[in-house]
Parts: structure tokens; C-alpha cells; sequence
């Protein structure tokens, strides 16, 4: 029987009905909400591609039952910043110019701007660990190191 | 002289006959030239100025590029082409690309050709349209030409700038109706000409700059959307069901097993099997509760373990011999030493960040698809194939998507739409999984390189062989133009057509007696296969050049030499010659025969360098890599990659730093950790822990770039030259650093403990 669930993304909420409750939120967030930024990289939790905040927290989104989110704030990579008020990570990844294809990028933003979070001025080597398990077939693996120090740098 | 040097890409008889750098001069043979009419649409046509730009009645200009940007920043580097040429700002052009209604077919990325190929046409254009656009402002203004200056598309007169005509008010929404002169090819070699001069280097304001790129930002701020995000009205989303062993093909299919899930439907097609729901993941649901009874199958393939024993003894379908110069067995015969050395490559996937995935919305009056294939014009002529409709009824609209290295699963999805889009009369977004993308994504293939060097009484290098083996790279064809060459296509009754393809890089060592060729053996399955072998990105780099460059260092060390000086005394072409020279010096290469001495042979850690050298068309690459062993658990760390790098004209630094830089991290992963494996009957790499790829853990930390600068020769290519050397630039470090050849890739650590226990 399909039940209704609201979900709390980007400060916005909204109901939807879910017929499966082990559907995991990342086809919540894409095909019940339109949401284009968190992306279907492999649904094993092992890339990163579909990574949002879950309550400040990066999470898989393609591993995570839609029915355990609850009412935690949802963060996506579209929530993160705006043109008009970037999120410092957003600025230093086009100041870097960081991507090549971009179809990872929700993975080591959302890393990203959670470490900086928790850690203002991580050193190298903590940046690296902090995107030690995510992957990216572009190559872009120390553009995003630079990205995540100039943030840092700037703030 | 007084014009950007492009002598390769110009007339070079009256016949009309071009050469384009190093290609095949086969492409260039046909003598009867086809319609200058657009397949994919007869109103664009190849030999009129206005299908490749027009500017509107604002003064913006839109460039129409037959081709795509994989994520490299074409979209940037071939608008500054554009503007340079035209004397517009940059932030007027936009860029129309791969979308098969407004744009002709250019090909693909093809070898990193975007910018020396695709975008000098359109420097061409553009400087058409300036020269035109300049003669008529004098008629209006009834001055000479020569007296008019152009700065940001207003045209005036040079000692009174008040006197003063906009292109806009000139042509701003009209079309130049102006021919061009067009080579008669679609696709890769597809080139115009035109009387219209070009600048000087010199004079270059636009060009030599680095602009940001905007499908950065939107990508950065979650605005630029994917093939996978489009959504229409009353679109179905498909899995595509695939079988457990190769070869096997659906016998029967319970419909009951999917009857819980609303709105499930199963389409089957003869040996297509796909599963679709209004809802994504009640189709993913559909697809892991469907029962099928798939057909007996045994393809019995060698595994990935024995597949270099398979190509070994596997019977040759052809063989082509590339270079050949004196008389190899004389040479070998006059040598007082021969040394030899084998290498083997694996297979790699794609393995793309995102797995295939397009949309497709198929109707009685056309088809539109949206894909991020590589080669949107192939994909319109494949489906026009695959559906059997006229192509001009076909509008593929490409767009940005997973990073396209090659021929991905990209391609293959898009059909598998509009099959399922027909078949349904709705539309249909199929998305790959995870496993499928690594199961059935086309392959980069596997192969041994057999590499033979006779040295003199001297010392001199006198008789040298390269023979590479492996399987085609187009068992399946380099495009989708053609149902057969999709995996929809061949579950639907198409017959693979494979065609023997291979290819050495060129390099300038000169030889007395040398013979470089190849030797292509049959594919493992002849029907829709998991192991289809097809172009992936550097097709002929890192597998052949990991061979070539590393038996370089071994004929060095038999004699006795630095294996810079040795490169530098056996290449003889200048341009080859500096990239080493500069590659070693940014890399304080320090001379010594390899492997090292001074190393304290207890220590568990030891450290070493090589470099690998090549030409891939006129881009000229040198790679130093400096690697740290740990002879306890066999790591092989690269600390630090140097790049010499020698494009001719550089457009946009910034983009070309990044280019080079990322493949470099790339070219790590498949030297260090990349190997698809199968066993008798299918692949079993299946997810990013069966392939492993590069994780920051082993991504060097420095890499250092450096760009020659050769403003005055033509620009060649840069999105997958660098990589090639990567595996070679290693392998020759860890012999300087332990005195072991590495003689398989991947550098794996169980590899290398084993090598270095030898």
C-alpha cells in the first residue's frame, strides 16, 4: 500500500507517496521530486555520485530506504549555494575549475563542504582522507584537494 | 610568414585532395564527392558558410559544432577559435554541438581532435564570415577594405572610428548564402576551405587566453542537466535485462513474477529483453524480480588469466606491417647481441562515472533522442538503421554527460531506447546499471607487444622490432551507424561486423634495420558480446607504448646509457627530441644507467625514475615519472608525474593544464589498479570493487605540467596524449628503482612482490 512521506530538502517540504519503503532516497529525491543533482553512479554506495547531506551528514542517497530519513534535513548540491550566494566550496571549484564531465561532483562537493564544516582548515593530508572513497574516472582527484585549501584559505 | 601555419590542413593540389596529419590516406581516396546535403538534415549543407555559423540581429553568434565535448572544455577552446577569427567578444558566441538538426557531422572526439581538426574548420568560417562581412561594410561605408578595422564585431574605419558599421546591422539574422569549399567527408575527416586568410599568431587576443568554462559553474551550482534528466510527458523508465552467461539468449519469461509491481511491462523482442514502469524504481524492482529461462550457452572464453596465452597462439587475421626501413634479419644477423622482451596489457572497461542512460521519444512523424554518445550523428544513422525510418526523421540532441572516453555504453543505451520508445509509443529513459555498464560497456582491449633490438660491436643499436598482438580495436564498429554495430542491434538479428583494426604510435627512433607492425587475432564471441572490443580513450597508447617505451629502457640498459641520452641520440625528429630534453630537465633528471646503484639494497623503500616518450599526431609528449617501491607489500607509489608537453598553438592554458593533469591520474589507474577479469562464461567484474579503479590513495600528488610553447605551429590535440606514457614512465622507474621489468600491467601489489621475488 503506498503511504505518504514528506521530506524535508533544501529547507523545502514536501509529500510523496512511496509504494516500497525500501526505495532508496536517491529515487525519491530524482523521480518523485525532479531533483537533478544527486546522480545514479552505481547504487551500491560505492562512488559517491549520489551523495546529499543527510542532517549535515554526506550520505550514499542510493543506499539509504527513503522510510529511514524521517524528518532529517535533506541537502542537496542545488541547497548547498546559489549564484548569488555561493557556498565558498562552490567559488574555490570554479576558481579551481575542478571537473572535467562533473558526473561525480555531488560526491566531493558534499565531502567536501561537510569536512569544512567540521574541520575549517584541514591540511592536505585531511582532505585526502576526508575523499578517500570516492572515485572519479575524470581524473580530478588533486584539482578537488586545491578546491577544498583555497575554500579553506578564503574563509 | 604571415598566417598560422595549418600546411597540413590546406590544399595541397588542385585535385582537392587533403592531408590531415598522420591519418590514413585511404580516407582521402574516394574520387567521387557525395551531396553536400545533411543526412541528418538536407536543409544544412557542407559547402555553405551558413551551416557552420550565423549571427543574429543582437550581434550573437552561433557556432554550429558537428562533434561534442566530453568534459574536456571543447566548448570553450573551439569558441575562442571562433571569436579570435570573427574579432568578436567571446561572450557572444555560443556554441550549438552534436545536435544532429543544426549541426553536420564532424565525427566523434576521435583522438583528441576537437580542437585540430573540428575547430580550425570553424577558424576557417569564422574568418570567411569576417572577410565577407568586412567587404561589404566597405561597399556601405565606400571605402577600401584594407582601411576598416574590426574590434568586438563593430567594424569601422581606422583613422575615424566614428564611421562605423556593426556585423549585426550587416547580417544580424540573414545568412551569408556564401560557398565554402568542403572535402567531400562527413565524420572525422570532414574539412572546408575558403580564400579567407587567417591572422598571424601574433596578432592573437582571444586565443592564448584562459576564459572559465560555463558548464563548469553549472555544474558546480546543480544546474546542468544530463541525458538522464530529461523528463517528458508519460515517459516510461526501462531496465534492460541481461543474461548471466554470454551468448545465452531469453527462451522464455514469466510474466506472472513481475504482476505485484504496478504498472511493470516486459518487452521482448526476439533476444531483447528489457523491463519498463512509469516509476524508476518499480523498474528496477521489475527487473530483480523477473523470472527468465535464458537458452544454453557455453561460450567457454579463455579467462582475463589466460588471455595473453589465448593471443599467443590464437590464429592471426591480419597482419600489417606500419614502418619498415632496411632489412630487420640482415640486422639482426650482423648484431653481436640481441635482446627481446614481451609486455602484456589487460582488458580495461570504460567503466564511466555514470553508467548508460539516455532518452528516447519515437513517434509516427520522427524520433528525439537525447544521449550524451560520443558520436551523436552516428547514433541518428544507427537508429534511423535500427527502426528502419528515414534519417532526416531522426533528431538526436546531444548533450552533456558521463565523461566520454571513447566508445562507452553510452551509445549502446541510446538505442536500446528507441527500440523500447517505438516498440511502446512513449517515451522511454533507460538507465544502465552498475553491472551491466561494466559487463557489457565496450572494451578496451588486451594485447602483447613482441619487441626485438640487435646491438653492434659498438655498441650501436642497429636492427629494432616491434610486433604487437591483440584483438581488433573494431570487432565493433568505432560509431553507432549502423544496427550492427549496437548491442541492441545484434540481440535484434544484426551480424557483428568485425573489421581488423590496430595501429602503432609513431615515433621518430631511427634504426638501421626497423620494422614496426601488428597482428590482430579473431574476436572471443561473434554475437552480442560482453567482450566486444572497440576504441577506448588512447586506443593505441598504453597498451603498445607500455611495450615499446619500456624496451627502449632495456635497450638502453644493454648499452649502457642514460635513457635520456639514449632517446635523444635515436629520435631524430626536433620537436621529439625537446620534449624529452624538457621533460628531464623540469624533472632534475639525474643521468645514470638504469637500474640504480647507490641504493641501499636492504632498505624495504626504494625509489627510482623513468620517462616515456611519444608522438601522437603533432603533439609531441615526453613523461617523467618518479615512484617510491615497497618491496615488503609490492606497492608501487608514483610520487610525482612530470609532463612535457608540446600541442603547437595552445588555445586555452588553463584548460589544457587540466586536461593533462587529469589523464595523468587516470593513466595511473590503468597502470596500477585497472584489469577487467572474466571467467568461462562472463565478465565478473561487476562493481567498483571487482574493477578496481583509482582512489585518492594512489593518485600521485604532484604533477607537475609543462607547456612548450609553439604558437606558430598548428594545434594539435590534447585529451588523451599524455596518458599512453603513463604505464611505461612507471614501469621504467620501478627497474631504476629495484632492477625488476615489470613486464605485465596492472602494477598490482601481488604482481610486483612476485616480480621482485624472482
Amino acid at each position: 500500500m503506498a503511504q505518504k512521506m514528506t521530506l524535508n530538502v533544501n529547507g523545502n517540504h514536501q509529500t510523496i507517496s512511496v509504494d516500497d519503503p525500501d526505495m532508496p532516497l536517491l529515487y525519491a529525491l530524482r523521480d518523485d521530486l525532479g531533483l537533478n543533482n544527486p546522480r545514479f553512479g552505481c547504487g551500491l554506495g560505492q562512488c559517491g555520485a549520489c551523495t546529499v547531506h543527510v542532517d549535515g551528514v554526506p550520505t550514499r542517497s542510493c543506499s539509504l530506504p527513503v522510510s529511514a530519513v524521517g524528518n532529517s534535513k535533506i541537502t542537496t548540491l542545488h541547497g548547498l549555494g546559489n549564484r548569488q550566494k555561493p557556498h565558498p566550496l562552490q567559488a574555490a571549484w570554479i576558481e579551481e575549475q575542478v571537473n572535467q564531465c562533473g558526473y561525480c561532483i555531488n560526491g566531493w562537493m558534499m565531502e567536501g563542504a561537510a569536512l569544512l564544516k567540521r574541520n575549517p582548515k584541514p591540511t592536505e593530508a585531511q582532505v585526502r582522507e576526508a575523499f578517500s572513497d570516492l572515485i572519479c574516472r575524470c581524473g580530478t582527484h588533486n584539482a578537488a584537494v586545491r578546491a577544498v585549501l583555497r575554500a579553506a584559505k578564503q574563509a | 610568414m604571415g598566417t598560422l601555419d595549418l600546411s597540413r590542413r590546406t590544399f595541397l593540389s588542385s585535385s582537392g585532395a587533403f592531408i590531415i596529419g598522420l591519418a590514413s590516406p585511404d580516407v582521402w581516396a574516394q574520387a567521387a564527392k557525395p551531396s553536400p546535403l545533411s543526412p541528418n538534415n538536407p536543409k544544412l549543407s557542407a559547402d555553405q558558410l551558413d551551416a557552420y555559423l550565423s549571427i543574429d540581429k543582437n550581434g550573437k553568434v552561433d557556432v554550429f559544432y558537428g562533434a561534442i565535448d566530453g568534459g574536456q572544455g571543447l566548448e570553450t577552446s573551439i569558441a575562442q577559435m571562433v571569436a579570435e577569427e570573427l574579432d568578436v567578444p567571446l561572450s557572444s558566441v555560443r556554441m550549438i554541438m552534436g545536435d544532429t538538426r543544426q549541426t553536420l557531422n564532424m565525427g566523434g572526439a576521435s583522438g583528441a581532435q576537437g580542437v585540430s581538426r573540428r575547430g580550425t574548420s570553424l577558424m576557417k568560417a569564422a574568418a570567411l564570415a569576417r572577410q565577407i562581412l568586412v567587404e561589404e561594410a566597405a561597399k556601405k561605408l565606400r571605402v577600401a577594405p584594407a582601411d576598416l578595422v574590426v574590434q568586438a564585431g563593430v567594424i569601422s574605419l581606422r583613422n575615424n572610428p566614428a564611421k562605423r558599421i556593426t556585423y549585426a546591422q550587416i547580417i544580424g539574422g540573414k545568412s551569408f548564402q556564401t560557398n565554402v569549399r568542403w572535402n567531400g567527408q562527413w565524420g572525422n575527416p570532414h574539412d572546408i576551405a575558403t580564400d579567407a586568410p587567417l591572422k598571424n599568431y601574433k596578432e592573437y587576443k582571444i586565443i592564448g587566453q584562459s576564459p572559465k568554462r560555463p558548464d563548469l559553474a553549472k555544474k558546480v551550482f546543480g544546474e546542468q542537466d544530463f541525458p538522464g534528466d530529461v523528463r517528458l510527458p508519460g515517459m516510461l523508465h526501462a531496465r534492460m535485462v541481461r543474461t548471466a552467461v554470454a551468448g545465452a539468449v531469453p527462451f522464455s519469461v514469466d510474466e506472472q513474477s513481475i504482476r505485484h509491481i504496478a504498472g511493470a511491462k516486459i518487452v521482448h523482442i526476439k533476444d531483447f529483453l528489457a523491463v519498463v514502469a512509469p516509476k524508476e524504481w518499480d523498474a528496477v524492482r521489475a527487473l530483480r524480480a523477473l523470472k527468465v529461462t535464458w537458452s544454453q550457452s557455453e561460450p567457454n572464453f579463455p579467462t582475463h588469466k589466460e588471455v595473453h596465452a589465448h593471443i599467443r597462439k590464437a590464429k592471426v587475421t591480419q597482419r600489417t606491417i606500419e614502418r619498415e626501413n632496411g632489412k630487420l634479419e640482415e640486422g639482426l644477423a650482423k648484431a653481436t647481441r640481441v635482446i627481446s622482451g614481451e609486455y602484456e596489457y589487460p582488458t580495461h572497461s570504460h567503466a564511466s562515472m555514470g553508467p548508460g542512460c539516455a532518452v528516447a521519444d519515437v513517434r509516427a512523424d520522427g524520433a528525439t533522442i537525447y544521449t550524451s554518445t560520443q558520436k551523436p550523428h552516428y547514433a541518428a544513422d544507427g537508429i534511423a538503421d535500427l527502426l528502419n525510418i528515414p534519417r532526416d526523421s531522426v533528431h538526436v540532441i546531444w548533450m552533456f554527460g558521463t565523461g566520454s572516453y571513447g566508445r562507452n555504453d553510452q551509445g549502446d543505451a541510446t538505442a536500446d531506447a528507441a527500440v523500447l520508445s517505438k516498440a511502446l509509443g512513449k517515451p522511454v529513459r533507460v538507465q544502465w546499471m552498475r553491472e551491466e555498464s561494466l559487463g557489457w560497456d565496450p572494451k578496451g582491449t588486451a594485447s602483447v607487444n613482441f619487441c626485438q633490438a640487435g646491438i653492434d660491436e659498438k655498441g650501436d643499436v642497429i636492427a629494432y622490432e616491434l610486433i604487437s598482438r591483440g584483438f581488433s580495436r573494431e570487432n565493433l564498429a568505432t560509431n553507432e551507424g549502423r544496427a550492427s554495430g549496437t548491442l541492441a542491434g545484434q540481440l535484434l538479428g544484426a551480424k557483428l561486423e568485425p573489421k581488423n583494426s590496430f595501429n602503432i604510435p609513431f615515433a621518430s627512433y631511427t634504426f638501421a634495420h626497423n620494422r614496426v607492425g601488428w597482428e590482430t587475432v579473431g574476436p572471443l564471441m561473434d554475437r552480442a558480446s560482453p567482450l566486444r572490443s572497440t576504441h577506448l580513450r588512447d586506443p593505441y597508447g598504453p597498451p603498445i607504448l607500455f611495450g615499446s617505451e619500456c624496451f627502449m629502457d632495456e635497450i638502453a640498459a644493454a648499452v649502457n646509457m642514460d635513457p635520456v641520452d639514449f632517446r635523444l641520440r635515436y629520435l631524430t625528429h626536433p620537436r621529439d627530441k625537446e620534449a624529452v630534453r624538457i621533460a628531464a630537465e623540469k624533472a632534475g633528471w639525474q643521468k645514470r644507467v638504469s637500474p640504480r646503484r647507490d641504493l641501499d639494497t636492504s632498505s624495504d623503500i626504494v625509489e627510482g625514475r623513468g620517462i616515456a616518450y611519444r608522438r601522437h599526431f603533432d603533439t609531441f609528449i615526453a613523461v617523467v615519472a618518479e615512484v617510491r617501491v615497497h618491496r615488503k607489500t609490492g606497492v608501487v607509489e608514483p610520487t610525482h608525474l612530470i609532463c612535457a608537453h608540446d600541442v603547437g598553438l595552445i588555445i586555452n592554458p588553463e584548460t589544457l593544464r587540466h586536461v593533462i593533469e587529469r589523464q595523468l591520474v587516470y593513466g595511473t589507474g590503468r597502470t596500477t589498479v585497472e584489469e577487467l577479469t572474466w571467467d568461462r562464461n562472463m565478465v565478473t567484474s561487476l562493481d567498483w570493487n571487482s574493477y578496481p579503479v583509482l582512489h585518492m590513495q594512489h593518485v600521485p600528488p604532484r604533477i607537475t605540467v609543462h607547456l612548450i610553447e609553439r604558437p606558430e605551429a598548428a594545434p594539435s590535440g590534447a585529451a588523451e596524449m599524455a596518458l599512453g606514457l603513463v604505464p611505461a614512465a612507471m614501469g621504467n622507474a620501478v627497474f631504476d628503482a629495484t632492477g625488476v621489468r615489470l613486464r605485465k600491467i596492472p602494477f598490482t601489489p601481488d604482481y610486483v612482490k612476485a616480480a621482485l621475488a624472482v
